[in-house]
Order: C-alpha cells, then structure tokens, then sequence
C-alpha cells in the first residue's frame, strides 16, 4: 500500500507525524496521526515538594507555560485548603489575560494564520510569519511583534519572567504592583482592545471577503460534529481564570456541567499501540472510535467549543463579535442559545474572539480598585492531601491533580492537558481532510500536504503539553546491534 | 552478595587526627581488613562533595570520612563544616538509590587507632552484605551510547517483560 | 530552498517545551533583523520544512543551527546527529541541550514506575487490556513506528560535539539577541566568534551577583518552604531559609526570580569550570547551616545538623533541578526517590 508521512508536522508547538495510506486505486485508506513524544512529568514529579509545580510544571509547554503555572497554583489553593483573597485572583486573572491576548496573536499571525494570509498553496519557504509581514506590510507586522512584546512584557512584570513565570504560590502570588504598575498594565490593556478590533478586520477583510477561503471554512472536508467542553462563570459566559465545566452536544444542550474536581467521574482516557498519547472521551458517552456524533464521547475542547459550550462573552465587543459569528456562521437561536458551530476552520475566528475578551477583560482588572492591595502573600499552615485545579488553556481545558504525603511532597500526580482533549478530534480531522482531498488521480502537492496539516492548525495544537506524560517504554530489555547483526550492548531497566 | 567480592573503600583522612589514627592501627600491627585506600587530606572540611561522589561514581563500593572529634578541629570548625555536608548529602544520594551505609563519617583522634580500625571492619562486613556498587558499569556504562551512531547501531526490542 | 548566498538559520526541538523557541520570538522588532540576514532552513514551530528536506541539504548548508531539548528518544538523536552534520555552527540552545533540563528529572525515577503510572494505575485511564505503546505495530494497511524511548535522558554534548552552549530555561531574549548579533556580525564582516566550546549568551559570574537583595553573612538554622514564611522584601532569600540556588548558578539571567522573592532554581546552568552544578550547590548551602556548634555533644550535633538538613525538602529534585544529565551519578539507581504504587511494598 502507499504510503504518504508528514513528518514531521509544522506550525503548532510539539511533535507528530501524519501516515497516509492509499489503497490500489489512489483512495485514502486509512490516516494516523502519530504523537512521538512523551516525557514523563506524572512520574518525575513524584518525590518533589507541591509548591515547586507550578515552576516544573510550566515547562510541559513553553508557549502556555502560564496555564500550568496557573492550574498549578490553584492545585495548591486547593491542596493547602486556602482561599485566595480578591486581590490574589484578580492579579492572576489579570496576568493570564496578557497571556491569552500574546498567546492567540501569536497563533493566529505565525501558526495558523499564514496559511490564509498567503494562501494553502504558498511556497512552504512562505509560508511563515516573515511570509506573513513581507505581505502584509510591516506596518502591521510591527504591531504584531508590538503586541507580543508589551503582553510579554506584563507576563513579565506580574509573573517574574516572560517565559516560564514564578510568582505563583498556594493562596497567593510572590508579588503585588504598585499604581505606577497598574497604570503601566492599564495602557497596554488599552492598546490590546483596539489591536483585538484590528484583528478581527483584518480576518473579515483577508478570510471572509474571500469567497474561496469561507467555502473551505463552511465545507464538509472541515467539518466534525461534536460535543464541545468550556469553563464557564456563573452567568454561563466564557471564563478563561475559572468556572465550572460546561459539556454542550452536538445540538447544542447542555450534557452534564461539573466542578472541575469531579473531571474523573467525566472523563477517561483510551489507549492505542502506535501513538504515546491517550484520547479523553466522555466517561458517560463512551468510546465509539473516532467518530462524529451524540453517541460518540469524542469531545472538542478549543476556543470554537468555548464559545460553543457558553451562552455568551463576558465583555461587551466580544459579545458583539460573538452574535456576528454565529450568526454568519448560519447558527440559529434555541432555548435562547446559539446552535453550536462545528466548521473547525471556524475556530480561527473564535479564537479573535477570545483575543477581544481576554483583552477588554485585562482593561476591567487593570482599573480595578483592589489590584494594587498588597497583601498577596500569605502564610500557609493547613496540612496538605490532595487538590485539583483548572483552567482554560488557550488550546482547551486544563487540569492538574495533585496528593501529597502530610510534608507536601507529591506522591502522585494527574494532568489532562489542553491539547489531549482534541487529540480524538484533531486525528479524525486530519483523516476526513486527507479521505476528501485526495482521490483517485489526485496529484499530491506540496500544498495539498499542506490543506491536510490546516485540519489540524486550527485546533492550536500544543502537542508539547499533551504528552507531558511518560508511557515509558516499558520494562524492556534493549539490544542494540549493529549492521552486521552483532550485539554491541545491552540496556535495561533499572528494577526498582 | 557473593562472599568473593572484595568491597574498595575509599577513605578520606584528615592530617591531625584520623590519618594518625591509622599510622598508629599500622605501626601496633592490628589486623582489620585491607579495603580501605586511604586519602590523606588537612582537615575532614576539605571534603567536598564531588571527591565523595566521584569515588562512588568510579567504583568505590564505599566512603568513608574521618575527621577529628567535634571540639578539637585543628581549624576550629573544618569538622562541623563536614558534617553539614555529609548529612545533606546522605540525603541527596538517598534519592539516587545509594544506601546510607555506604558513606559513613567517623570521629577519630590520633589515639584511637582500634577504634578506626574496628569501623573499617565493621564497614567492609555491611557493604559485603549490601553487594557491590559497580555504578560506572551498571549506570554510568548503560547511560551513554555515544558509540551508538558510530556503528550505525539499530535498537531491537526482544522482550517485554509484564509489570504485575 | 532558494541559492541567494543567504546564511542559513535552523532551530530544532528535541524533548522540549517549545519555550526556547518563544524567547527567539520574543527579541521582538530584531526578528525583523535575523529575517533579514539569514532563510529559514528548518523551523518546526515556525516553517514548513520537514525532515527530508533536511537529509537532502548538503552538508554544512545551515550555518547556524540552536538545538533546544534533550535527548530522550530515539528520534531526538537521530535529528540531533543529522543537524550536526549539516551545520557549521551547532548551539545547545536552553538547559534542556545543555545539561538535561527538566526533562531529566526522569533520571531520577524507574521506566517500571513510569510505565505503571501512566498506563496501569493513572485514575483517568480506561484500559483494560493493558496496551502499551510499541515502537513497531503492525496496522491492516502498514507499519506504525514510534521512537524507542532511551532508558536516561541525556544532553546534547553526550551525543554530538557542540560548538556553544547558551544556557537557561528559556535564555534570556537580550541575551539571545546579542549572540545572534555578534554571530550575523562574524558572517557578514568576519569579527572573531567565541572559541570553540564556549558558553555564551551569559556572564563569568554567579546569579548573586546580579542580584539586587541584600546580603550579610549566612547563618542558616532551618529552611523554609516558599509558602512557610513571608520573606523580608529586599533581603536575600537564602539568609533566610529560603532555598535560592543564585550561589551555583551562571549570571546572565538578571537575578530575575529574586526580584519577585522566589528563590533562584539554576536554571542558566553551573558556574564555569563546573560540571556538577547539584554538589557545588549541596556543598554551599550545608556549609553556612548554623547548627551544631564547636563544645556541644557529639550527639546534640548529629541531631542538631540532620534535624535541619531535613528541613530542605527534595535536595536531589532541587539541586540537580535543571542539571541531571550533567550529574555525576547520570541518574537514579532503582526507584529512587519515587514512591511505589499504593498496595506495594
């Protein structure tokens, strides 16, 4: 049978490889989407002192490291039984939506973006955020590298560092701002809301406008029904810092909606032999294989299903450009929500969305009247056992799971990381893309490759966090041979 | 925990205190057993941690670090200095999965040649029981294929051993 | 890839966070600059290169290639002996080339736990059937392959000859830009670049002093957990039982933890001269414990001394927490420090 490898694939963070099999008359067989990475964090975490995790923890993946810095905190809220007080949350809040604003621009201008603003079939050497400003003009390229900056420059000054932030402590954070501080954030916050309303002209301008590129937004070949997981506040509107978890299926009702320190009674994680990542499904639903549908526990967990699980935006613009995409997009109005969206190509839009309302939600934070409060730093006396916390990833729902022995030290620990929750979607993406645009005579380009890899783009994926976990590689015994056959060593694992 | 293996300690000394201890143990003519290579150094505050662990890393099978009494340091408080090192090391090999008894510190004075060598025995005797390190062959070895490309290796899996 | 006489740039991830590569981001408006110097030969995170069209340059066609992660796998090696070859100047880019980097903490447990946790006893899990990944698996339409996960997580040193090491977890963007600078200098007007070996992109001396906090002398009688106390602000966390590894760890960084008063970890790596960054730091903090003094008891010093040796949680997991693949015992023998599952001995 022939075979077409991806390998590996580009734009997104982590690794993975696409294997196309085609059978006697040039038709997809079958696609697997293969994630060779794993590293070990559930296990090499054992045996460290809790308060450390959200410092090891950020390096599961270093464009989101402030999501796992911040569901690692608040595992230790949760751990140490402590209550942060207001001014605690609001700084994290306020850190975290600089993130999202920096996070987002970077995936829609350098990952996923390119592949509208210079087309699919872009030369690959052009098909990157330089492509992106030699097109675009530098004019806009300077404000995308601009919003980055001042964004990092937050994450910065609220975190300790730009990548890899420090501050976050059980009950608290390591530093508090001053005014000067806040005004500084408040600024940027402001520059942020107008460069969010920029963006989300420009994708009217460059992908809406273009008739080619909303036809392979609304076309079957991108298309998945499925149900789609959020956190939400109280008033059922999109939270990124906290919330309950929300499950909507594929018509849009609400499935079940939990604490995030029941997500084991909700979700379990299924296994195959040619991947080292699992595939979450819904526990209640129950694993189908990977197909679409209100009978199959596949689940999607992206800045689509956010909007998709929620009954609106929190902030005013976003809730604007919200009603504008639903509507748009064909969804109609039931029981007073929206009907989901399911076009995966659509996630590109929502995810501006987000970037409006991490942005007018940063502008909220930064002008209100507790930030400057001190006192963020407190004592912690409870003994510890066990704590849960979460928080949206900008790639999907983020838990950490934390127990410890009554010193604080981890005994075990259970992460279900953003990206790991579309792995089931993203596979089955990525098939239906490569079944659809390859058929029989099909010449295979270097674009048509390309339209395969755009399947998986939109989920934003960060493969990096998704296999923070180590399969190991069993209790082996590795004998290592040369051309000739002969043995040239042994390795093998140490029993403990 | 063959009887026939022979454990290597590598002892480090101090000048004014254990190493005479030592001398004195030779020149009385005590017998206690041959394992351990003395290291003469000025004062047991000497040892860093590296000497220690390279002499595991190595070979050694075990370590021993002699010093004088607590309060009769010839520099006052080299001893002490040691002795927060060696307990915190104790801790940080624990983690590695290197047992406790093989590195020992002793407070010897110049008199008390029967009294080192006792240690010296009673040390031998717990390391043949605990068996040979061997970490530069059995992890320091297994670690680094670096010869791997050179011979254009290919690594086969030829068992999977079930974990109950 | 067009022939214009361009330098070539490549960046590449081993097993990695993809961190390294933001802090290349982030030099901000001077990406213009690189982009303006050099083509993109192979960036994952950022073109579309793929591996085959990296077997098919010739080889030294990248002149500059930064290798972020450590090497855990079969695949991270071959890629890491394929970008040797076809790169003139080969960076271990970040902790994780340089001396193991997070990654390396595996070193301190067991594939048997590992394995056990992830795939047998992990609460989420459904799989009754026990399957493991495999690194070879026979599908109806083909074979699938897997790395082979290597049984230590190594740096990228043990494995090729590496031209410099710019340390840090991720390094410094300023620091970044100023070896990108001085590198697109000596290409383009043939000033001298660093010898051969050389640790670049950060200082000669230690973390603290960088520092801003003040320091007197260290008498430590106990340490304290980071959420245990509410440190003096301006004072060195050390001198207060905070552990901060800014005596054993290369400036270059800005003494940035410090300045939030979260304890430095080591992230830009050992001093130079210094392989062993765990010892170095495990020898200067036991030195300055205050307890036990000259006249008290042998016992009460024992005791005295252990009691506040144990009051430094995780030494092994906090010392060697950027640098165990640097270490001189490599990793763990058996468990180490890992605990069993619940219901073993």
């Amino acid at each position: 049978m022939k075979r077409i490898s991806i390998d590996p694939i580009t734009r997104l963070e982590g690794h993975g490889k696409i294997e196309i099999f085609l059978d006697e008359d040039g038709e997809v067989a079958n696609v697997y989407f293969q994630i060779p990475e794993l590293r070990g964090f559930e296990q090499f975490c054992v045996g460290r002192p809790a308060e450390e995790m959200p410092r090891i923890t950020n390096r599961i993946c270093g464009v989101c490291p402030e999501a796992h810095h911040l569901a690692s905190t608040k595992a230790l809220d949760a751990l140490f039984h402590i209550e942060p007080a207001p001014v605690v949350k609001k700084l994290r809040e306020m850190f975290y939506s600089a993130f999202f604003v920096t996070d987002h621009t970077t995936h829609f201008y350098a990952l996923g973006g390119p592949d509208f603003v210079m087309g699919p079939d872009a030369p690959a050497a052009d098909r990157n955020i330089l492509g992106v400003v030699h097109k675009v003009g530098l004019e806009i390229g300077k404000q995308v590298i601009d919003c980055r900056q001042r964004n990092h420059h937050v994450i910065q000054l609220l975190g300790g560092r730009g990548v890899h932030p420090v501050a976050g402590l059980p009950g608290g954070w390591s530093r508090s701002i001053s005014e000067d501080e806040r005004a500084e954030i408040e600024g940027i916050a402001r520059q942020n809301v107008s460069f969010a309303q920029f963006s989300l002209k420009l994708f009217e301008d460059i992908v809406l406008g273009n008739p080619g590129y909303v036809e392979l937004i609304v076309s079957d070949t991108f298309t998945h029904r499925t149900y789609s997981m959020g956190t939400v506040d109280k008033q059922n509107h999109v939270n990124f810092y906290d919330g309950m978890i929300r499950v909507v299926d594929p018509d849009g009702t609400e499935f079940v909606k939990y604490e995030p320190r029941q997500y084991s009674h909700h979700i379990a994680e299924h296994v195959e032999p040619w991947t080292y990542l699992k595939f979450p499904y819904l526990k209640q639903v129950g694993w189908k294989g990977f197909i679409d549908g209100s009978d199959s526990g596949v689940y999607c967990a992206t800045p689509l299903s956010r909007l998709n699980t929620a009954d609106g935006m929190a902030t005013p613009g976003a809730q604007e450009f919200y009603e504008k995409m639903f509507t748009t997009l064909g969804s109609r109005k039931i029981n007073g929500r929206y009907q989901p969206i399911h076009y995966r190509l659509a996630t590109h839009w929502a995810r501006l969305i987000e970037l409006l309302y991490a942005a007018e939600r940063m502008l909220e934070l930064a002008t209100d009247t507790e930030i400057t409060d001190p006192n963020v730093r407190p004592v912690v006396t409870e003994v510890p056992i066990e704590g849960v916390g979460s928080v949206e990833a900008p790639r999907g729902t983020l838990t950490h799971h934390y127990w410890t022995d009554e010193n604080g030290i981890l005994t075990k620990v259970n992460m279900i990381v953003g990206t790991t929750n579309n792995y089931a979607p993203i596979a089955m993406s990525i098939k239906k893309a490569a079944q659809t645009l390859i058929k029989k005579g099909t010449v295979i380009t270097n674009g048509l490759l390309n339209r395969v890899e755009m399947a998986f783009r939109s989920y934003d994926p960060c493969f990096g966090c998704a296999t923070h976990s180590l399969p190991g590689q069993m209790p082996l015994e590795i004998k290592i041979r040369d051309v000739h056959g002969e043995l040239v060593e042994v390795l093998q694992q140490f029993y403990g | 925990m063959s009887e026939s293996y022979e454990p290597i300690i590598i002892g480090f000394l101090c000048n004014w205190c254990s190493y005479r201890a030592a001398d004195l143990a030779g020149t009385a003519r005590l017998r206690y057993a041959p394992n351990m290579r003395p290291i003469r150094v000025m004062c047991s505050g000497r040892v860093e941690p590296e000497m220690v662990v390279n002499a595991l890393a190595q070979g050694a099978d075990g370590v021993i670090i002699a010093g004088c009494h607590p309060g009769e340091c010839h520099y006052i408080e080299g001893n002490l200095k040691t002795y927060r090192r060696y307990a915190m090391l104790q801790q940080l090999l624990q983690q590695f999965g290197i047992e406790p008894e093989r590195v020992q510190i002793l407070w010897a004075s110049a008199s008390e040649g029967p009294l080192l060598a006792e240690a010296v025995d009673r040390m031998t005797a717990t390391l043949r029981e605990l068996g040979p390190l061997q970490w530069h062959k059995v992890v320091v070895g297994g670690y680094n294929h670096h010869e791997a490309h050179e011979t254009s290796a290919v690594a086969e899996v030829t068992s999977v051993k079930e974990v109950r | 890839m067009p022939e214009n006489g361009k330098p070539k740039f490549a960046m590449y991830w081993a097993a990695s966070c993809g961190g390294c590569e933001i802090a290349v981001i982030n030099i901000g408006a001077h990406i213009l600059d690189v982009d303006a110097v050099f083509d993109i030969a192979f960036w994952p995170v950022a073109a579309d290169f793929k591996y085959d069209d990296v077997r098919g340059y010739s080889d030294g066609y990248i002149d500059l290639c930064l290798f972020n992660g450590a090497i855990r796998n079969s695949e991270n090696e071959e890629i890491a002996l394929l970008l040797r070859k076809k790169s003139k100047i080969l960076v271990a880019f970040g902790s994780c080339s340089a001396t193991g980097g997070i990654p390396a903490l595996a070193n301190l447990t067991s594939n048997d736990r590992i394995l056990h946790t992830v795939f047998l006893s992990n609460p989420s899990l459904d799989n009754p059937e026990q399957i493991l990944p495999q690194p070879s698996f026979h599908v109806e339409e083909g074979d699938l392959h897997l790395p082979t996960l290597y049984p230590s997580v190594r740096s990228l040193s043990d494995i090729v000859d590496v031209d410099y090491t710019i340390p840090g977890c991720p390094p410094e963007s300023h620091q970044i830009w100023a070896v990108l600078e001085a590198i697109v200098s000596a290409l383009q007007s043939g000033s001298p670049l660093p010898p051969k070996g050389a640790v670049i992109g950060a200082g000669q001396v230690a973390v603290c002093d960088e520092c801003t906090l003040e320091k007197n002398e260290k008498k430590i009688r106990k340490f304290y957990r980071p959420y245990e106390i509410k440190p003096q602000p301006g004072l060195c966390l050390l001198e207060q039982g905070l552990v901060c590894m800014g005596p054993a760890t290369r400036s270059g960084c800005g003494a940035l933890c410090p300045k939030v008063e979260m304890g430095c970890r080591g992230c830009y790596g050992p001093l130079e001269g210094v392989e062993d960054q765990g010892l170095r730091m495990l020898s200067a903090i036991s030195s300055v414990i205050a307890m036990g003094k000259p006249g008290e008891p042998e016992s009460q010093i024992h005791r005295e001394v252990s009691e506040a040796v144990k009051t430094l949680a995780d030494p092994a997991g906090t010392f060697y927490r950027f640098g165990m693949a640097k270490s001189t015992l490599k990793r763990s023998r058996g468990a180490g420090n890992s605990r069993p599952p619940k219901g073993e001995a």
